[in-house]
């Protein structure tokens, strides 16, 4: 029995039992969502992928594949969006071999069409979980680079004085931005002391501290001074005893007694007006 | 042979390195300057490193023994114009620069050098 044949006959008996088969498929998937997605809206994107598959099946034309697989990987995406897991999204797709099996299951005449049908839709739920991985990926990357961006600005305090406020935990690879983006600064605006701000920074641990030490003594090397503010008690004991020192460098309780520290050694005074 | 010029402008003797620093002309350098500062009298010596865009442990023990070099005829060092590249490259290798100044750029190692930081 030849497989292109038996593709095209569960074809016409797809199209022949399209209401009946789209249905019961619609229902399994409802069932399985548990009232996240409204039926309407999954009998709307069920019934464009029964009309796909059907093209595919049925080997009318050279577009229906790509365009089969456009509509899952979009599928996939919003489901993995909206936060389905990947079983869910996957059960999409083979509940469609359930709903015909139960059709045709009774038919023994229809064996090799079901197998061929069920290949192809064996292969599309593997589609669809790449896919689904994928567009994991990409959401995670992206709020990588999001929160990235979001967490490290340097801003101006006064003419030649610059602060770094560190929101977060820092890793060596934020440690590295933070310090490149600090440097920088520093050589644009000529300013020659920072203020670095660790108010919004959880926990200091040896490897924070560490980093904060490289930044310190880049920094130095361009000439600046830095200062370090916003130690919170808890970070006050926690650097105590895990006996860090910070040698040389300044340390103040908050950013207004680092940003005195910093004018009184640009040799400014603040008097009332 | 490159020779890196020394400039001597009034108690100062400045130093641009913008070139492609090989273990002969550090140590011709190291050489010319000594000549120069207790010839001069010189009391500081301003490096710019400007143009310096790769630097190694080499070039970081260069630093810091003209560094201590200069000291031995009074007179105190400024390196300026580090490029953030550098510094960083330097922090990673564990190098403080410990014995020298730095400045952002030639006019505020001037300033250093004239007591008015």
């Amino acid at each position: 029995m030849d497989a292109g044949g038996s593709r095209e006959r569960m074809a016409d008996y797809l199209r022949d039992h399209h209401d009946k088969v789209a249905g019961r498929w619609t229902e399994l998937v409802v069932s399985g969502m548990r009232g996240r997605t409204s039926v309407e809206e999954v009998r709307r994107e069920l019934g464009d992928l029964f009309t796909l598959i059907v093209r595919v099946l049925s080997e009318a034309d050279e577009h229906a594949a790509g365009e089969l697989q456009a509509a899952l990987d979009e599928l996939s995406r919003s489901r993995a969006r909206e936060g389905f897991t990947p079983s869910e999204t996957a059960l999409a797709v083979f509940s469609l071999k359930e709903a015909v099996y139960e059709l045709v299951g009774d038919s023994a005449e229809l064996v090799a069409e079901f197998l061929a049908f069920s290949r192809l839709i064996d292969e599309l739920g593997l589609r669809t979980f790449e896919a689904y991985s994928a567009a994991r990926e990409q959401i995670i990357s992206d709020q990588m680079t999001t929160m990235m961006e979001l967490s490290t600005p340097v801003v101006q305090l006064w003419d030649g004085i610059i602060a770094v406020p560190l929101v977060g935990t820092l890793d060596s690879a934020r440690t590295q931005l933070v310090m490149e983006k600090l440097l920088d600064t520093l050589v644009a605006t000529g300013a020659d002391h920072a203020v670095i701000d660790i108010t919004g920074v959880a926990t200091v641990d040896t490897e924070v501290a560490q980093h904060l030490l490289k930044t310190v003594s880049a920094a130095r090397l361009l000439g600046a001074e830095c200062t370090i503010s916003g130690i919170r008690p808890q970070v006050a004991q926690t650097i105590v005893s895990l006996g860090i020192e910070f040698g040389d460098i300044a340390t103040k309780a908050n950013l207004a007694d680092a940003l005195a520290l910093a004018l009184r050694q640009a040799g400014l005074k603040v008097v009332p007006a | 042979m490159d020779r890196v010029p020394i400039l001597k402008i009034g108690q100062t003797l400045f130093v641009s390195i913008q070139i492609d620093l090989q273990d002969e002309s550090v140590m011709l350098l190291q050489e010319d300057l000594a000549d120069e500062l207790s010839a001069s009298g010189a009391r500081g010596v301003i490096i710019d490193i400007t143009a310096v865009e790769i630097v190694d442990s080499f070039i970081g023990r260069m630093l810091t023994m003209i560094g201590s070099i200069s000291r031995l005829f009074d007179a105190e060092t400024v390196i300026v114009g580090m490029r953030p590249a550098v510094a960083i490259t330097l922090t990673e290798l564990g190098l403080s620069l410990s014995g020298v100044r730095t400045a952002l750029n030639a006019e505020k190692g001037l300033e250093i050098l004239n007591g008015k930081t």
